[in-house]
């Protein structure tokens, strides 16, 4: 076990360099850099700057420099845990995300969770009234669930709620709470609000785990140690959850690892359109304006949580399921 | 008695004759007609894809035609009798400025009746860009009116028209999209595993550090950084080059996969000791025993792209106007307030719906019947 651990370990400093380099070359791929889109702004505003006061800046950022350098220079600063300063808002990227990355995980971990607790069950419960009409409703409703596109489903709530009751839903806090210090009651206000857009970014994600958990259930359940414990007379529910659930939990345990990196991921959309402190709306922002370190911070953090995701996939599965531990 | 025995005893030959001899793909239709929703998607897909041929046909006017004294018209209903009579109509509507809000509210004018017709002429268009034509499906016999069969837009658009073009541009973009998935897919797929060795290697790391990418943020930095300047083709293009660039790796892996397995089999041995090139082995002799499966596979994942292009144009970052998708209509939804006004808005949305649902019961349907042998 520690051995498996240990060389997925050693793994990702490895993968860290790939993506880095990655991550460099596409935000620095677009022409021009964060000043033309800055000089693009102030004129646009009607001021300008003058020649010298660029090249100033450009050699103040080490713009200037070649694209090599740059990028020694960015990866230097990341390994001592410095993620550079923000062109556009003048103040160390660090802060900048600091808070809003604590959100995003809540948020992802918050939808995984919501997304098991209603899965599950309906999952079991799907396999075992199989054909009835509750799980042909589930059924219906896990079909449009994988067809809504997430941003869509945070339109329609967002509009029906403002429309027909008079509140807007976006944010993760109340205005009270909004630049407050955390708090026991923040935290009380986060969690009254965080449930909604978690249900919204798990949708598909648990349509689609519904029907796994009731395809393996199914599989199962036409077993022939189903039927010999039916024949010792243990209860139908006993039955069913002390031993084929347990057999069908494994390749559920599995997709854990595309699961959570792409709830990490899919909460860009989601904190976009409900206007969530998320890293999300900030790297757009980043983007759009070209405020590379920024972006590129942003961009490398999603990636070290999609590696993270895979990883803690890895180990629970290896830890469930000892035939995968030998193969390692 | 024995006549009608022997007449049951025959019939049920002649139909396993029918199946002994029926072809692999006859097969596979047979069992997917059994599904009947899948077939009912099937018709959708088609209805959408006749609309991505020649959207003009459909549409009632000029998707780009704007007029501002017309924004946010709602919904016109159409009417089909007229006094018991078949005369297609739909009501005016009358536009008031609300003295508080300053805003124009239609209401319906049920006195003022726009006559519409099938098929009659409207704005001269080209199809497929070069045969011209005016000819409209639906549009006002008084070609001075415009009629907005599902509302307008903060310009004054037409949304049904839009709606038309949209789908042409969305649902081409899914398609194109996967279907470089599966070039990409099936070559690299089946190099690595028919080649084996540290070819396979490489091209399983590639796969693996893909599979690992974040997805939407990457995507987002990559259409970021296309240049402003581009042309609607190019962005679209590349749009479509950017989906299909990550989209490939899972068909690589299944594809991989199947080679491995194909390449022990006898009939591979055959064609190779015949003389046969790889490239005639692998594309004569090894893909057509698992393409009704890449089939299935990839009409799974054209609803994937259509979301995913919705999603980064929605987002302002996929195609541009004035190029017009699925995705650039929602973004009129984006600002509630405008939503509350104009709910029909929202409708481009359900489209989506409707045609990622179509996609994933026929991929459903076809995956069951690509194995026609299977029980």
């Amino acid at each position: 076990m520690a051995r498996f651990i240990l060389q997925r370990l050693l793994l990702l400093p490895l993968l860290m360099v790939i993506f880095s380099i990655m991550v460099f070359v596409i935000v620095e791929a677009p022409p021009g850099d964060f000043l033309t889109s800055y000089i693009a702004t102030l004129s646009s505003s009607g001021s300008s700057i003058g020649a010298e006061q660029v090249e100033a800046l450009r050699a103040q950022y080490g713009l200037d420099q070649p694209l090599y350098v740059q990028y020694v220079k960015w990866m230097g600063n990341l390994l001592q845990g410095d993620l550079g300063l923000s062109l556009e808002y003048q103040r160390p990227n660090s802060e900048l995300i600091g808070e809003q990355l604590v959100l995003t995980i809540v948020l992802a971990l918050f939808s995984f969770v919501l997304t098991w607790i209603i899965a599950v069950p309906a999952g079991i419960y799907s396999a075992i009234r199989q054909r009835s009409v509750i799980d042909y409703v589930l059924t219906i409703i896990n079909y449009i669930g994988v067809a809504t596109p997430n941003f869509m489903l945070a339109l329609v709530l967002m509009w029906g709620a403002f429309a027909y009751f008079g509140i807007g839903i976006t944010g993760l806090f109340s205005p009270d709470y909004q630049g407050a210090p955390w708090s026991w009651d923040k935290f009380v206000d986060l969690m009254a609000h965080v449930w909604l857009p978690s249900l919204v970014l798990g949708v598909a994600g648990t349509a689609r785990l519904t029907r796994v958990m009731r395809a393996n259930l199914l599989d199962e359940l036409n077993k022939p140690y189903v039927v010999t414990a039916r024949a010792k007379g243990l209860s139908e529910w006993t039955l069913v959850l002390r031993y084929p659930v347990r057999l069908a939990f494994n390749p559920l345990i599995s997709t854990i690892g595309w699961y959570l990196p792409q709830l990490f991921s899919g909460s860009l959309i989601v904190a976009t359109v409900m206007n969530l402190p998320n890293i999300g709306p900030l790297l757009l922002r980043a983007l759009v304006n070209q405020d590379m370190y920024l972006a590129g911070s942003i961009l490398l953090i999603y990636c070290m949580l999609t590696i993270v995701g895979t990883l803690l996939s890895d180990i629970l599965l290896a830890w469930i399921d000892p035939r995968i531990r030998m193969d390692g | 008695m024995a006549a009608p025995i022997d007449a049951a005893a025959s019939a049920t030959s002649a139909a396993e004759d029918r199946i002994s001899v029926a072809s692999n793909w006859t097969l596979v239709w047979w069992r997917f007609r059994k599904h009947k929703l899948a077939l009912l998607s099937a018709g959708i897909l088609a209805l959408l894809y006749l609309v991505v041929l020649c959207p003009d046909f459909f549409s009632t006017q000029d998707p780009e035609r704007t007029d501002a004294r017309q924004a946010f018209i709602p919904i016109q209903s159409v009417h089909f009798f007229d006094e018991g009579r078949w005369s297609p109509w739909v009501p005016g509507v009358v536009g008031k400025r609300n003295p508080v809000t300053l805003r124009m509210e239609w209401g319906a004018d049920p006195s003022r009746k726009v006559r519409i017709g099938f098929f009659v002429d409207g704005p001269a268009y080209k199809v497929l860009g070069v045969i011209p034509a005016k000819v409209r499906l639906i549009g006002p016999l008084d070609p001075s009116q415009r009629i907005f069969l599902l509302g307008s837009d903060r310009l004054g658009r037409d949304q049904w028209s839009r709606i038309m073009h949209g789908t042409q541009t969305s649902m081409t973009i899914g398609l194109v999209a996967v279907t470089l998935s599966v070039v990409l897919g099936i070559v690299l797929g089946g190099i690595s595993g028919y080649f084996g060795g540290w070819i396979d290697q490489v091209i399983q790391r590639l796969i693996e550090i893909l599979q690992s990418v974040p997805t939407i943020p990457i995507w987002l930095a990559l259409s970021a950084a296309l240049p402003r300047d581009w042309t609607p083709t190019q962005v679209f293009f590349a749009i479509t080059v950017i989906l299909s660039l990550i989209g490939w790796t899972t068909l690589g892996r299944e594809v991989r996969g199947r080679f491995l397995a194909l390449r022990e089999e006898d009939f591979v041995l055959a064609a190779e000791l015949a003389g046969c090139s790889r490239a005639r082995i692998i594309l004569r002799h090894m893909v057509p025993t698992f393409l009704s499966h890449i089939i299935a596979t990839s009409s799974l994942a054209i609803p994937v792209m259509i979301i995913n292009e919705t999603s980064l144009s929605f987002l302002g970052l996929g195609i541009r106007p004035p190029a017009i998708s699925w995705g650039v209509l929602l973004q009129e939804a984006q600002n509630i307030q405008t939503l509350a006004l104009a709910p029909w808005l929202l409708l481009p949305g359900l489209l989506v719906i409707v045609a990622v649902l179509a996609f994933n019961l026929v991929g459903d349907g076809l995956r069951d019947a690509s194995d026609p042998y299977s029980k």
